[in-house]
This record gives structure tokens, C-alpha cells and sequence, in this order.
């Protein structure tokens, strides 16, 4: 074993030679640069972890497809619209990003904290909505690569044919989905941060009933006006809605125009993340008051 | 001139509230002061409010009243000035994501305290050097020894090298070679870098008097002395520390630490089923009625010595008990 003298190397964060009381405020460019290398990390794990355990090709795409399989046939079954198979093969591919909201984001703060990387994240200068954002992009990374390897393998398997009304616009119902659902999930994690111990049942609760209100397999307007409104709540009623419209031209099956849709999009987007700032801030002061940031209090 | 002050801790007290709606102090107002460059020392039994403490200045936890300050920054107030200047390793934790190799995850950790990609693996591949896992740098964390794990976490907490480092039990469940080496890193690193800051728990008494500039012995949420293990121990010059091995074990040894002159006793096991009796006596002149009782019990003694004072013998003067882990095993120095 090696006998190395303690390193020494410049850091912007605590300055060499500063007296102990004069640490210089970070200015916007070092606390930018701090939060992405922060959010750039947190992804790195989930990126990695996309490809060194390629188990998830067996559950995460083979699976969902026998789950669309039964739903494809009870549709041909009943001489519905070739388009409903392409409704249901888009809403399987979105249940990727459901779940890795519920299970990898919403939830994470709690697995972290049972691993006892919480406080590292906690005592670490970080922001935490640098962490939440990085957890979100290495997700959407993994969870794309579920949903298009769902959406390639289901699209030859049951031979689904696109009628993609405009690309842009279809593009941007995607990421508009993905960031108003990424933000509910920050949202979320900080309310299961708190209440860790339930995130568990809490997070199966909620799996299930949203793949009935968000209409996953079906579209949305068949369970009426005011329960479809009340699910847009949820960021994947409006999304998948809008994106089958911009993809499979259904305007018999639509539940509202496509630009509304974006508009509500993008509003709960900005809502959802603002109410993810303040109550992570919230949560977080509440769990420090409490002890709840670490499983041993003493 | 004495350093400046790195922790101030005034008054601090902190109280939970268990489940059923009882309350319950882990610290009760709590004053110590640590100056910049010191080598500080927790000692004190499970409960006794250690950790506790460490998260409070470490920003994890808030108090319930008074005032602390860390590299002269408020730990509420101003708790993102404090995150940018401290670390922590806590024995035995988990931490890092077993998909990553060693090097990943504290390259991952590092950017937590925004570290340049290129310093970062550079102190990570001195520091694996030190604690001799730079030949594992490459394998997975979910791969690791609990040892080994114990190793990168250390390593963790240097990367970002903090004005002040919390060891919360850093050598917990870690061969005699590592922690002699890991114990080696940490006197150099205070020693060599002008300003540092170290507090330390540990239930290893030796790793306490061979580390620490000063120690505080803290027990039901109080501190109970603090000062220079030296100094520590100088308190126990007025009595005569006896250990003696024993066969067979006392079946009594309550009644025998009632005898006259006799301050205290604590039986422990001893190797070959012996028994190793540490008396606290009032003199000499005890010493002779000690050796009678316990010939009067057919007890015999197989070795003897008349020891100097160790900081166990202060912790159990203090505390009326030995500092034990969780097992309940005896804390003989790793």
C-alpha cells in the first residue's frame, strides 16, 4: 500500500488560504457549473445502468408487449380502427415513463435515503432539484430506450401504421409530456422524502389507476368530459392524447384539439415545477426538524 | 493566540418525539468548542448522542435550541455556506450504487461538491492508492467487501477536501491494517494541511488517545468532561487501577465491588474461559483485601498488574460502564 501525502488541488468552492469566515459567495457561473456537474452525474448512474443490465429488454419490453398483445386482439376482435392498435402500442411504450416516475423518481429520495445516500446528497453543496434533474434525464435516457425498443419491436410485431400528421409538433407533445410528468415526479419525491415509509404502497396505488385514467390503452374521451378533465392532471392524459392525434390522425377519438393540449401541457409543466421548488424546500426543512433525512436519529 | 474556532456549539439541545408521542432528549445542552486544526473525539456508548450531534453540524438535522457554527458559519442560517466546507464518513454505511465501479462512484460523489472531472480522478486514484484499493478501482461497488466498501467510503469523504471532516466510527468493522493506515492518513492530513478540521467518534478507546488532540466523553445526551486524553487520564490519579485475570469466573462480582476501598469493578472475558477483573481502587492498602476475597472464593488469580490509567478507565470512572458497540462486544482497539 502506498504512504501518499494528503492531495492538495485548487477547488472554486472553498478557496485556498481563505481565512475560515471569508468564503466568497458563489457567483451564478460556479453554482451553474456546480448544479450540472451535479445533474450530469446523477444521470451518468441511470445511462450506465441502461447498459450494464440488459435484463430489462426481457421485462421491460417483452412484457408490456404481451400486456398490448391482449388489448390488440380484444380491438381486432371487435373490428375496431387499424389505429387502435397503434393507440395501444403508444400508450405501452409511455407506461415506461410512468413507472420510472413513480418507481425511480418519485420514490428515490425514500431508496436513497434506505441506502444511506441521502445525507451524502444532503451535506453535499448540490441542489437537490440538480439531483431531482438529473435523476429525470438519466430516466427519460432509460426509459426511452424501454419505450422505443417497446414502440420498434410492437410497431413490426403487430404491424402498425403511422399517419404522423406533423413531426415538430409531435415532437414537441413528447417532450412536453415528458417534462410536466418529470416535474409532477419532483413533486412527488419530495412529498415521498417526507413520507418515505408509505412511498412503497403509495407508488402502487398509484400505478395502476393511471393507466385507467390516463387512458393508456384506449383513448381518453371514452370515459366522458369531466373524468377525462380531471385526469389531464395527470401530464399523460393530455400527452398521449395529443400525440395519438399527431400520429395517428383521430380526430373521432380525440378529446381535445391538439393546441390546447400543448397549452395545458406546458401549463403543468411550470405548475408542477414550481410547486416541486417549494416543496422540496419544504419538505426538506420539515425533515431536518423531524430527523427524517436518516434512518439512524442517533 | 489559540486557533480559531472551526466548531462552536453553545447550549445546543436537541429533543425527538418517538411514535407513541413521547419525547425524548439526545442532547441536552451541549456547549464545546473545536479550534481549526484540532483532532477532536467523541466518546460515548450507543444512544449517547454522538451522532446526533455530527448531523447537526453537519446540516442533516436541525437543533431544537442553541447555536451552532461550523468554519464560523451558522448551521441553519447559513447551512449551503457550511455544505461547501465539510464532509462526512459514517462506519458502516452503504452508501453508492452497486452497477458503478469504485472509481465511478466517487467521481459520482465528487460532482456532488463540484469538483473538476480531471482533480477528482486524481485524488480518487491517490487516495484508492492509500487505502490500498486502487487495484479494485475497476470493480463494481456491489461487488465489494463490507471492508472494502468501509475503504471508498473514507476515500469519499477526503475528495472534496473539506475545511472540516466528520468520522462518525470510521474504522467500524475494519481490519487492523487498514485502520492503522486509515488512522496513519488522518493524523498526516490534519498535520499537513494548515486549517483542517477533524471530529471523530469512535468506541475504539486506543483510536481516541492515539488520534485526538482533545476529547469529549459524552454520555445521555451531556457532555461529561472534555480536555487533552492526557489530562483525561491525570484525573484518575487518585486511584489505583488493578486488572488482574482470574479462574474461575466470579459468580458474584457485585458483592466483591462492595468491599471497602474498592471504587469499581468491571468483569470482562478474558481468552481460555479466564476472567479479566478490572478494579478502580482507593489505594494501595485495598489491593491486599482484594487478593483475600477473592482467595476466600476460590477464585484464583493467574496474572496481576498494577495498570496506568487508560481512557477506558476514565470512560468507566465517568460513566459507570464500559463503552461497548452495539453487539455488546468489548472495545478492544482495531
Amino acid at each position: 500500500m502506498a504512504t501518499a501525502s494528503p492531495t492538495t488541488a485548487p477547488d472554486a468552492l472553498q478557496p485556498a488560504g481563505a481565512p475560515a469566515t471569508s468564503l466568497p459567495d458563489l457567483t451564478l457561473i460556479q453554482r451553474l457549473v456546480l448544479n450540472l456537474r451535479a445533474a450530469r452525474a446523477r444521470a451518468y448512474v441511470r445511462v450506465v445502468a441502461t447498459g450494464r443490465e440488459l435484463s430489462w429488454l426481457a421485462f421491460e419490453v417483452v412484457l408490456p408487449i404481451l400486456s398490448a398483445a391482449a388489448y390488440v386482439f380484444i380491438y381486432e376482435a371487435l373490428g375496431a380502427p387499424p389505429r387502435y392498435t397503434g393507440f395501444v402500442l403508444l400508450g405501452t411504450a409511455m407506461t415506461a415513463y410512468w413507472m420510472n416516475v413513480l418507481w425511480s423518481m418519485a420514490s428515490q429520495f425514500y431508496w436513497e435515503k434506505q441506502s444511506g445516500t441521502l445525507e451524502i446528497y444532503f451535506l453535499a453543496p448540490a441542489s437537490r432539484v440538480a439531483l431531482l434533474l438529473g435523476m429525470a434525464s438519466g430516466g427519460i435516457f432509460m426509459s426511452t430506450s424501454r419505450a422505443a425498443s417497446t414502440l420498434i419491436a410492437g410497431s413490426l410485431l403487430f404491424g402498425v401504421r403511422y399517419e404522423v400528421a406533423s413531426w415538430p409538433l409531435a415532437i414537441l407533445a413528447f417532450v412536453l409530456t415528458l417534462a410536466a410528468l418529470y416535474c409532477l415526479g419532483m413533486l412527488f419525491s419530495s412529498v415521498f422524502l417526507m413520507y418515505g415509509r408509505e412511498a412503497w404502497h403509495m407508488a402502487s396505488a398509484l400505478q395502476e389507476p393511471v393507466y385507467l385514467l390516463s387512458g393508456f390503452y384506449f383513448p381518453v374521451r371514452a370515459l366522458g368530459f369531466w373524468a377525462a378533465m380531471g385526469a389531464s392532471l395527470i401530464p399523460l392524459t393530455l400527452g398521449l392524447d395529443a400525440m395519438r392525434q399527431l400520429m395517428f390522425g383521430a380526430p373521432d377519438a380525440a378529446f381535445l384539439p391538439v393546441g390546447w393540449e400543448l397549452l395545458g401541457l406546458a401549463v403543468l409543466t411550470v405548475v408542477y415545477f414550481l410547486l416541486a421548488l417549494r416543496s422540496l424546500a419544504a419538505m426538506e426543512r420539515l425533515a431536518k426538524r423531524e430527523g427524517r433525512l436518516t434512518l439512524k436519529w442517533q | 493566540m489559540s486557533a480559531p474556532l472551526s466548531i462552536d456549539v453553545q447550549h445546543v439541545s436537541r429533543q425527538f418525539v418517538t411514535k407513541k408521542g413521547q419525547t425524548f432528549w439526545a442532547l441536552r445542552d451541549v456547549s464545546l468548542q473545536v479550534h481549526e486544526g484540532e483532532l477532536f473525539g467523541l466518546l460515548g456508548p450507543n444512544g449517547a448522542g454522538k451522532t446526533t450531534l455530527i448531523k447537526i453540524l453537519s446540516t442533516l438535522l436541525l437543533p431544537t435550541s442553541g447555536q451552532v457554527r461550523v468554519a464560523g458559519f451558522d448551521v441553519v442560517r447559513e447551512a449551503d455556506r457550511v455544505r461547501r466546507v465539510i464532509n462526512m464518513v459514517s462506519g458502516g454505511e452503504h452508501s453508492g450504487y452497486g452497477i458503478l465501479t469504485v472509481r465511478e462512484s466517487l467521481w459520482l460523489f465528487s460532482q456532488f461538491h463540484g469538483l473538476p472531472s480531471k482533480v477528482a480522478l486524481a485524488r480518487i486514484d491517490e487516495l484508492l492508492e492509500v487505502v490500498g484499493l486502487a487495484e479494485h478501482a475497476h470493480t463494481r461497488v456491489n461487488k465489494l467487501s463490507t471492508g472494502m466498501r468501509q475503504k471508498m467510503n473514507f476515500v469519499r469523504g477526503f475528495l472534496n477536501d473539506p475545511r472540516v471532516l466528520f468520522l462518525d466510527e470510521p474504522t467500524l468493522g475494519l481490519d487492523v491494517e487498514t485502520s492503522r493506515i486509515l488512522r496513519s492518513y488522518v493524523k498526516r492530513w490534519v498535520k499537513e494541511k494548515p486549517g483542517r478540521t477533524i471530529l471523530l467518534t469512535t468506541h475504539y478507546m486506543a483510536e481516541a488517545d492515539e488520534l485526538c488532540d482533545r476529547l469529549a466523553i459524552i454520555e445521555g445526551g451531556r457532555i461529561l468532561a472534555c480536555d487533552t486524553p492526557n489530562n483525561l487520564k491525570r484525573t484518575m490519579q487518585d486511584e489505583v487501577v488493578l486488572r488482574m485475570e482470574v479462574y474461575p469466573s466470579l459468580t458474584e462480582p457485585q458483592r466483591l465491588a462492595q468491599l471497602p476501598g474498592v471504587l469499581r469493578l468491571v468483569p470482562d472475558r478474558g481468552q481460555n474461559g479466564h476472567q479479566v477483573l478490572t478494579w478502580g481502587l482507593k489505594d494501595d492498602g485495598v489491593i491486599g483485601t482484594v487478593i483475600q476475597a477473592l482467595q476466600q472464593d476460590g477464585v484464583r488469580i493467574l496474572r496481576l498488574e498494577k495498570a496506568d490509567p487508560t481512557l477506558e478507565d476514565v470512560f468507566m470512572r465517568m460513566v459507570g460502564r464500559r463503552l461497548t458497540d452495539g453487539n455488546g462486544q468489548s472495545n478492544h482497539s482495531a
